[in-house]
């Protein structure tokens, strides 16, 4: 074998130029891959993280609605169903009875829940529909009570404070971070005073300790966050007054059967992200697609060039084949030293490839980009992820493998007496 | 290798080419050779004895009769076999040289006791080396192969046939492109490979005088030996 790898060498230099292209193309297609893909998918992650990022995988809440059972249904009624024909009640204009939108013994549900293997994280929440008071005009807010800690922690919560530190929002009391839409609608500043009105018309002084921005305007308008502790003060609620739990799973997919179990087991409404977000995954599956069928293809392209090349050497290398099989090389043998051929230009331009598509993508990740949409990318998002220079490195072999195979067996079934006697 | 065995042996070989129409070339040839005998195939053009020298090589396999190389019938053997046969047990010499230009003329020479891989890579390279002094080109080793001369390129091709120290040596004109003065040389190496070596040689050629120096003439005629003399 070591001679063979000798012989593959030896050609090989003797056809440097070829060889080189034919290597620069694989590289070439291969850096193109790495890239692409991580590029595609730093995008991705970027696109996705918008949402996800701050979306809990599962949330518990309790919805306002009429109850099932009016009370005319306990004082009339025989028992049969109406589908077999039993007497039935009309009510009209039925409305919710007058309850808070509290989560009940949101407390228990939190332990239950913080024990629970498949559970990452959970943090209670408390929202608050509020008017903003600006000089003689009020304007509409909601402000998200939270767990800041958690929230920093598990929701990314600081890389989307444009201005302010989650610290100061954590400990201080009566401090609040505005949205940086509303904010720039108030003209407020950091360490400024905003007066709040909750719906039930109290009223509160609030100190600004921050800017938020998700990128999505709409949302930037109305929403704030403040101290969980601080909202409860301010709707004059006791401290286990919560409206939401959040819960965040260790396995993503598990969201629609956790959610199924939670509404059955602790009798709230639960909503998974898939539910809540449909669309992303679909956005993302196609663009992988569109980026892994473009970077295969350029690989298949580099498999022609390597066919080619191969094929060319292989009918100036006539003679040659022809008196190694004279001399007692068999047709394997000469087949491998072909297939050896495509795999040393495979492996050659597979690994500088590689490195390419890493400078690449490194080139890529220092391009600036700033778009006000999203305040704390400044380049180029870029995923390194590992599986890309795998896919890309098997699929070169692959390819190489198969260029080589053809152009091999063809040089194994050379007849060396019809190329000798015809000299 | 056993004494008992003739070195080459042929029984009744027959051989046609089918396109366009079926000519046969070879009619039920017998021959056989001896160990350290110098044998030269002569007949015009197309009387076959080409055709004949490449089944004895055992390259071409498509033929009818019997072969037996150092007593092993060679129909039978598979392609794998029969590589390994022409690697361990024939030389060949061609009318053309076919080196490998891409390689050292050391190199060349090497090549097929590499395959054989009986003696390790440096004794393979002292023995090459030693054939190319014999044949005084010893200083030509470390050259490129196309970049001596092409009666330095003959004698190369000797010794790489040389190398594994085969039983037969073949060759199909291998004095067809050398001037007379590289003819009569390699006329001599010859010579001295079947007298010293006690290999066997079994050589084509439409020359005469060479023909006329070796030990017997098989000369053939219209696919049939027609004469052979001593």
């Amino acid at each position: 074998m070591r001679l063979l790898i000798d012989i593959a060498v030896t050609l090989l230099r003797a056809k440097l130029r070829q060889s080189i292209i034919a290597a620069v193309g694989v590289m070439f297609s291969i850096a193109m891959f790495v890239t692409l893909l991580g590029f595609m998918n730093g995008l991705n992650q970027l696109l996705d993280g918008l949402i996800l990022n701050r979306t809990p995988h599962v949330r518990l809440y309790n919805e306002l609605k009429v109850s099932d059972q009016q009370p005319i249904d306990l004082v009339h009624s025989s028992g049969t169903p109406i589908s077999d024909g039993g007497p039935y009640n009309i009510i009209r204009s039925v409305k919710p009875k007058d309850e808070l939108p509290r989560l009940r013994n949101a407390q228990a549900i939190m332990d239950v829940l913080a024990k629970d293997e498949r559970v990452l994280a959970v943090s209670p929440k408390l929202v608050a529909q509020v008017l903003f008071n600006v000089g003689t005009t009020d304007l509409t807010g909601q402000i998200n009570g939270i767990d800041v800690l958690k929230e920093v922690r598990y929701y990314m919560f600081t890389d989307y404070l444009v201005q302010g530190e989650p610290y100061d929002l954590a400990t201080g009391n009566n401090t609040i971070v505005l949205g940086k839409g509303l904010a720039d609608l108030m003209e407020a500043r950091i360490g400024d005073l905003v007066q709040v009105t909750t719906a039930t018309g109290d009223r509160s002084m609030l100190r600004v300790v921050g800017f938020f921005q998700t990128g999505i305007a709409d949302y930037d308008k109305v929403q704030c966050y403040a101290n969980i502790k601080t909202v409860q003060k301010l709707l004059a609620r006791p401290g286990s007054y919560y409206t939401d739990i959040n819960v965040k799973l260790h396995d993503l997919a598990l969201a629609p059967a956790m959610a199924k179990e939670m509404t059955a087991r602790f009798g709230v409404q639960a909503v998974d992200i898939q539910t809540a977000n449909a669309q992303f995954e679909t956005g993302s599956d196609v663009r992988n697609i569109i980026s892994y069928a473009v970077g295969i293809v350029l690989l298949i392209v580099a498999g022609f060039g390597i066919y080619n090349i191969l094929n060319m050497m292989i009918y100036e290398k006539l003679d040659a084949i022809a008196i190694l099989k004279a001399t007692g090389f068999n047709g394997s043998d000469v087949q491998r030293i072909f297939l050896l051929l495509s795999i040393i230009i495979g492996v050659v331009g597979g690994l500088g490839g590689l490195i390419g598509g890493f400078a690449l993508q490194k080139l890529i990740d220092h391009v600036p980009f700033v778009t006000e949409a999203l305040p704390t990318i400044t380049t180029y998002p870029i995923d390194y992820s590992l599986q890309y220079y795998i896919i890309a490195v098997t699929f070169a072999l692959l390819t190489t493998w198969v260029a080589g195979w053809f152009p091999a067996r063809k040089a194994s079934q050379v007849d060396p007496v019809e190329i000798i006697r015809g000299k | 290798m056993s004494e008992l065995h003739k070195a080459l042996e042929v029984v009744k070989v027959s051989k046609s080419f089918h396109d366009p129409v079926t000519v046969k070339v070879l009619k039920e040839v017998s021959l056989d050779l001896a160990r350290g005998e110098f044998v030269s195939i002569t007949g015009k053009s197309g009387c076959g004895k080409s055709t004949l020298l490449y089944i004895l090589s055992t390259m071409d396999t498509d033929y009818e009769g019997e072969l037996r190389i150092d007593g092993e019938a060679t129909r039978q053997a598979g392609q794998a076999r029969l590589a390994r046969i022409r690697n361990e047990k024939i030389g060949f010499v061609f009318q053309f040289h076919y080196l490998l230009t891409e390689f050292s003329v050391l190199h060349n020479v090497m090549l097929p006791g590499l395959k054989l891989g009986r003696i390790s890579k440096a004794e393979v390279e002292h023995r090459a080396m030693e054939l190319l002094k014999e044949l005084e080109i010893g200083d030509q080793a470390m050259k490129m192969a196309n970049q001596i001369s092409g009666g330095q390129k003959q004698r190369v091709a000797i010794a790489r046939a040389l190398i594994n120290d085969p039983l037969i040596i073949m060759g199909d004109e291998p004095t067809g492109n050398l001037d007379s003065r590289n003819s009569e040389i390699v006329f001599e190496i010859f010579q001295r490979i079947a007298s010293e070596h006690k290999r066997s040689l079994l050589i084509v050629t439409h020359d005469p005088d060479f023909a006329a120096r070796t030990d017997r003439i098989i000369e053939m005629d219209d696919g049939r030996v027609v004469e052979a003399r001593t």
